[in-house]
């Protein structure tokens, strides 16, 4: 059990990569047998993350000295060995990661892991990239978890191919290709000027660069920023974000809400690790700070330009994107806590509007063109075997149908608008409340025209977003004339999930928000950090 | 030799750029793959260039860091070299999927003015 425990900061990585790799070998027809292993695969991650969630946030229980720990792969010590530090925000975005990922896994069982190969494979390689990404130390590290979960979500994207998600997908997989390229350019100058790639060696570091070659070094910082940035679909780096998201399968567009995420979560580690008194912080200038207003308006005005509810879903991914990032970036720190409340708010949000988003177009199924419907002629280029005959729109008749379908579906629909809007009584209105009460600060102190310019912003986006998705809602559910769908208890179940999980949130906020405070405090301060890593660091401070 | 290879990384870079802005399939995974051997150059040169320097340590030689060159940077490129070589070769797979879907290499999927 000590072991165990002991070992527990790796397993979020290997667990998901071994059942992976296990599933490759087991044949396509045991569908049961595969659903299962990979269903338990995910269950047994969210009981980790909420067990490392637990260690945190009681700390007599815990293992974990000053709210931190830190493991050495192959114990190698830090700034040569590899190391994944387990810290407050890590492992929140650990059980925010598993908590969308379970629901979405029993949602994908109803039908769409068989409407391609290899399915539960994609998902789990998936979670151990963003795992990984989430824990890992190393820049360089970084980068090949980033790798691994763009590989596993290029897999995802074209699962249960047609010409939609081809194209779409050529288009994602290009930017994310340039973008990977990026990403080296940056981590490469970065080494060839400080000598390390280890996030916490990094920030010992940096500030005792000498000044001339302090430019290059920032320079090389800007680069790695701009690949963040491409990742967490800032304006103008996201004009393939709707498309692809909008193309995808509900399950796999609902994993993705969160892969924006990982951008916004390596900004908000790499700025709290930089930020040093003595040098302006390479993270969070003023450029930022615009492009990611000009984000929440983009995301604003796609999601009244929306045809499609799961397009109209992906602007708003992109608007809570950009809200997150200008809350970074402005560096209002009071407003750091309730940033991380929208953001585990408005994820579980979208990943519902995803499966809501899918089920609801089963009821406009007469209208879908053909092209849409899944062509399995490039199962035989893998020597896969054709799946079982399960189109993308059939109407399902396996499971245990739920009463009610369209008053569920409409109800967990405005469940939805309510959160990613911002709308009393849910958490997404504690959230989105608290950023601006902590925004008004220095727009009325300072008369801080950002801080303003911030407030509207977010206003105008709640209400945008509030008039585009009723308006969405009213045609998808209220208009005559339409296919009541039929929903099974297991495509309804996980949406009740979601919606439970924030509902949960709203009741506790104050224990959430409490410890999302200590979180801020802890990305404050990266001090801790840092001698975690590496004891012997000297913390320039 | 500094020159040179920076002219070098150089003209891999812009070539890969015009070629990755080009509306067909083709053009656009050879533009990329000319961006990843200029990516992987430059990491390379992020170790200093050097002659006649190994990366391992030779125990006749002894462990003056001055006859060594920094092995870190080589095993950055070979790892970004196989994951390139990797998310290369999907991106042909889709590449041919995309014309056997669409019947057109153009990125768009379809001809530009149908």
């Amino acid at each position: 059990m000590n072991v165990l425990l002991q070992h527990l900061p790796i397993l979020p990585i290997v667990l998901p990569l071994a059942s992976a790799a296990l599933l490759l070998f087991l044949p396509q027809s045991r569908i049961k047998l595969r659903s299962s292993i990979a269903l338990l695969t995910v269950l047994a991650q969210a009981l980790i993350a909420a067990y490392l969630l637990y260690r945190l946030s009681v700390p007599q229980a815990g293992l974990l000295e000053h709210g931190v720990e830190v493991y050495q792969l192959g114990g190698w010590l830090a700034p040569y060995g590899i190391v994944l530090v387990v810290d407050r925000l890590a492992v929140l975005m650990l059980a925010l990661t598993a908590a969308i990922a379970l629901p979405v896994q029993i949602y994908s069982l109803a039908r769409w892991d068989r409407i391609g190969v290899h399915y539960h494979s994609m998902v789990l390689l998936l979670l151990m990239g963003l795992n990984g990404a989430f824990l890992t130390g190393d820049l360089f590290n970084l980068f090949v978890f980033f790798e691994i979960l763009l590989a596993a979500s290029y897999g995802l994207l074209m699962h249960g191919s047609n010409a939609v998600r081809v194209t779409a997908g050529l288009h994602y997989v290009a930017v994310n290709l340039v973008g990977s390229l990026i990403f080296l350019i940056g981590v490469s100058l970065i080494y060839g000027v400080a000598g390390t790639l280890n996030m916490a060696d990094l920030s010992a570091r940096w500030a005792v660069i000498p000044l001339e070659e302090r430019g290059l070094f920032e320079a090389g910082l800007g680069i790695l920023g701009i690949a963040f940035l491409i990742k967490a679909g800032v304006w103008p780096l996201n004009f393939w974000l709707p498309r692809t998201y909008g193309a995808a399968s509900p399950p796999a567009a609902a994993l993705f809400a969160i892969m924006t995420k990982v951008g916004v979560y390596a900004l908000l580690r790499m700025g709290s690790l930089l930020s040093q008194p003595d040098a302006p912080a390479p993270f969070g200038g003023p450029w930022l700070f615009y492009g990611t207003v000009a984000t929440i308006w983009f995301g604003s005005l796609g999601m009244l330009a929306a045809r499609q509810l799961t397009r109209l879903v992906a602007f708003s991914v992109i608007a809570s994107s950009g809200t997150l990032l200008a809350v970074i970036a402005i560096g209002v720190a009071p407003a750091i806590a309730p940033m991380l409340l929208y953001m585990i708010a408005s994820v579980p949000a979208g990943t519902a509007f995803f499966l809501i988003a899918g089920m609801s177009e089963r009821m406009r199924f007469n209208s879908v063109s053909e092209t849409m419907a899944p062509q399995p002629t490039t199962y035989t280029a893998f020597m896969a075997g054709e799946p079982a005959e399960v189109a993308d729109n059939e109407v399902d008749e396996v499971g245990v149908a739920i009463p009610a379908a369209l008053a569920f579906l409409g109800l967990a629909f405005v469940s939805c608008v309510i959160l990613t809007t911002g709308l009393p009584p849910l958490v997404g209105f504690v959230a989105k409340f608290s950023m601006i009460s902590a925004l008004l600060v220095p727009a009325m102190d300072e008369s801080s025209g950002d801080a303003w310019l911030l407030i509207v912003s977010l206003l105008v986006a709640g209400f945008a977003g509030l008039f585009a998705l009723i308006n969405r809602g009213m045609r998808t559910f209220w208009s005559t004339g339409r296919a009541t769908p039929r929903l099974s208890l297991i495509e309804a179940g996980p949406v009740a999930l979601l919606i439970v999980l924030c509902v949960m949130l709203t009741i506790y906020a104050g224990a959430v928000l409490e410890y999302l405070d200590g979180t801020a405090q802890w990305l404050k301060d990266p001090k801790a950090y840092i001698q975690a890593v590496i004891p012997s660091a000297e913390v320039p401070l | 030799m500094e020159l040179i290879y920076s002219l070098a990384i150089g003209t891999f870079c812009a070539c890969g750029v015009w070629l990755v802005l080009r509306p067909r399939t083709f053009q656009v995974i050879l533009g990329l793959a000319l961006l990843s051997y200029a990516t992987n150059l430059f990491i390379f040169a992020m170790g200093r260039l050097s002659l006649n320097r190994p990366p391992l340590i030779n125990p006749e030689a002894g462990s003056d860091p001055s006859l060594y060159v920094d092995p870190i940077p080589q095993a950055l490129v070979l790892t970004a070299i196989v994951i390139g070589f990797a998310t290369t070769a999907l991106f042909l797979v889709m590449l041919i999927a995309a014309r056997g879907f669409t019947g057109t290499d153009h990125v768009d999927g379809v001809e530009k003015g149908e």
